[in-house]
């Protein structure tokens, strides 16, 4: 229930802050209408703490058998290489995705807070001594569950057998990939055991011993953070290339093998077919060390193309901002930002990019972030490390000849 | 068959824009649409409607001026419409909305595909559709681009990361849609605006559809909203003077101090 008491002075300024136009001003009085969400900001704004969101008292759990943070580990498919566009690939083998060793990284930070353990899930056919990496990456324990029917996922198999281990083990924190495969099977496992799930979350921390859960909101205009006290485990999906890799150590995780028996009618749906496409085109944007990025301001196509050998002279990839991909200079695969892909390079060019929040949530993990544009006012200059103000057609060339000049001299 | 297609309000995010000087979003004049991968979907069903002969409901969730979602799918060919609509559902999360809608189709009957939007662009989390398909014991696949019947088969095209799957389920059945780059949204006629008043609309609340008060609203959530803030600033960048060649000297003494000159 949400509240306004007669202590509001009707100062107007719940009005604005409502991400669901929720509040209105009548009578010089702060009214709320059926758009309400209950999310708060209202709340938080009022200076004379006239809103009130009423919840009733939580049950009190026991919690306690709760213990551990879990990282689910997702497995891709290594494809046979020199296979041509299109084509029907059987895989070969599996290796972990970086994303789950982000997850461990960040998860292993929060399990030293809590003092816990953590723990990761592996759920494939066959173990090629996974424990090796993900123990470099600070995990304690590996739970296995090894079965012919792991090969490949399917929603129905692998939230069934997630569920189990949960039941058994009971964690007090599930982390998981927001990728396809996390998306599709997080919410799943939530659904069946009634408890919060927070999506593509871009930071985790502990507040009071609860889970603070991280994300950006309408298309990254604002931020919330999200809290399960009353469910467990506290699950989120994690937004990949945000978090920051950890040091490999040493040492392997301690595999705890599970026996969990998968009954092969409780697959429901089956793939026929899988295609890969496989061309130069497709090397990934996230996966590059280094990004030279172009906006609008790179006028046209052509213009456009000298990105290309920037990127080239510093071994990295262009990328694009949603702007330059909507006006045809760059392919939809190469957008950087809210509705592209999320990166996090070592070094980031942004050229002819002013900054819109939809691009900078993509990109301002980047370890180092250098802008060129022409007005000095432009918000990419806010996030970046290095800037300058001038023409990028001018300074472009020049830099790519600087570096040469640079590299031949060495 | 019979196909329900979910459908969502949301705010026109495009037109969303931030008070640089209180970090707080700029809403004043922001017009309410629908969300656009269930707009995608809305389309597909009606394909699919045409093509098979199917019923087609279109559902969706929340204040009453969410009629107007729905009523979009009934002018673009929906065969009925059904709004959920309760103050008891108001701060519900996804776990609590993926059980109200669930409700709501375990009240219409015997459905055998159900199609949402991927995520919304509001809350951009994905979550609702695998949750109602969980609370409904259906299978699912999600981030389709594409869905044909074939006899009694249902084949969707799911997209993958590097590539796609042909998968093949039967019904019943949920999907998730994501909308291929060329989709164009379309908009009813005036007529069909018109002719489609007359279709069977229904508001149901929590009473109508057998929920129970404490698995939905904010109660119901287990999800709670801790803090709004505007994204953190940062600290303005460096910058480089002087002329264009010393500025980009400086540049590569960057690089170089950093590693990222080819050696």
């Amino acid at each position: 229930m949400i509240t306004v008491l007669n202590k509001c002075i009707g100062c107007g300024k719940c009005v604005p802050v409502c991400p669901f136009a929720a509040v209105q001003m009548i009578d010089k009085r702060a009214v709320i209408n059926e758009a309400c969400t209950l999310c708060g900001a209202c709340v938080q704004v009022c200076p004379v703490d006239a809103i009130i969101i009423e919840r009733e008292d939580p049950i009190h759990k026991d919690f306690s058998a709760y213990k551990g943070v879990w990282v689910f580990i997702e497995l891709e498919h290594i494809h046979k290489k020199g296979k041509a566009a299109g084509t029907t690939i059987q895989p070969a083998a599996k290796k972990i995705r970086k994303v789950a060793y982000e997850l461990l990284s960040e998860g292993r930070k929060l399990a030293d807070t809590l003092n816990e353990e953590l723990c990761a899930i592996v759920l494939t056919d066959k173990n090629t001594g996974y424990e090796k990496e993900i123990g470099a990456y600070g995990a304690d324990k590996v739970y296995l569950v090894e079965n012919s029917e792991l090969e490949e996922y399917n929603t129905d198999v692998f939230s069934t057998v997630l569920v189990a281990l949960i039941n058994r083990h009971k964690p007090g924190i599930f982390l998981y990939p927001a990728t396809i495969m996390g998306r599709d099977l997080a919410p799943r496992v939530a659904a069946s055991i009634y408890v919060g799930l927070t999506a593509d979350c871009t930071a985790l921390s502990i507040k009071d011993g609860l889970l603070l859960q991280s994300r950006p909101a309408f298309g990254g205009n604002i931020m919330a953070d999200i809290l399960s006290p009353n469910s467990r485990p506290q699950m989120a999906t994690v937004r990949p290339n945000v978090m920051k890799l950890s040091e490999p150590l040493g040492k392997a995780a301690v595999v705890i093998k599970e026996d969990i028996k998968i009954d092969k009618s409780i697959k429901r749906v089956k793939v026929i077919e899988r295609k890969i496409v496989h061309d130069k085109l497709s090397a990934k944007i996230e996966n590059s060390d280094v990004i030279v990025s172009g906006g609008r301001g790179m006028k046209d196509i052509n213009k456009f193309k000298v990105l290309e050998q920037l990127a080239s002279s510093l071994d990295g990839m262009v990328g694009a901002s949603r702007g330059a991909v909507d006006m045809g200079f760059k392919e939809k695969s190469r957008q950087v930002g809210q509705s592209g892909t999320t990166v996090s390079p070592k070094l980031y060019v942004a050229c002819g990019i002013s900054g819109a929040v939809q691009h900078i949530v993509g990109m301002k993990s980047s370890d180092i972030i250098i802008a060129i544009n022409k007005d000095p006012n432009a918000p990419i200059f806010n996030v970046a490390k290095y800037g300058i103000v001038g023409d990028v057609h001018e300074i472009v060339p020049k830099l790519i000849k600087a570096i040469n000049k640079r590299v031949n001299s060495r | 068959m019979h196909i329900v297609v979910c459908v969502k309000q949301v705010p026109d995010s495009a037109e969303i824009k931030i008070d640089i000087e209180t970090g707080t979003l700029i809403r004043a004049g922001v017009p309410s649409i629908i969300n656009p991968y269930d707009h995608f979907a809305l389309q597909k069903a009606i394909e699919l409607k045409k093509a098979h002969k199917c019923k087609l409901t279109v559902i969706s969730m929340g204040p009453p001026q969410a009629k107007s979602v729905v009523q979009l799918g009934l002018a673009l060919g929906a065969d009925d419409g059904i709004l959920l609509s309760d103050r008891a559902f108001a701060g519900s999360d996804t776990w609590a909305t993926s059980y109200i809608i669930s409700k709501a189709i375990k009240k219409i009957g015997k459905i055998d595909i159900i199609l949402c939007g991927m995520q919304a662009i509001d809350g951009d989390t994905a979550q609702v559709g695998p949750g109602i398909a969980q609370h409904l014991a259906m299978p699912q696949v999600t981030f389709c681009e594409d869905i044909k019947i074939d006899s009694k088969k249902i084949i969707v095209r799911k997209l993958i990361d590097d590539g796609y799957e042909i998968i093949e389920a039967k019904s019943p059945a949920l999907f998730t849609m994501i909308m291929p780059k060329d989709f164009e949204p379309r908009y009813p006629a005036f007529l069909d605006i018109h002719n489609s008043l007359e279709k069977p609309y229904h508001q149901w609340s929590m009473c109508d559809i057998g929920a129970q008060e404490q698995y939905i609203g904010l109660k119901g959530s287990p999800t709670q909203v801790d803090r709004i803030y505007p994204p953190p600033k940062r600290e303005k960048a460096e910058m480089i003077s002087g002329g264009v060649s010393e500025a980009v000297e400086k540049i590569v003494d960057i690089f170089e101090k950093e590693n990222f000159l080819k050696i």
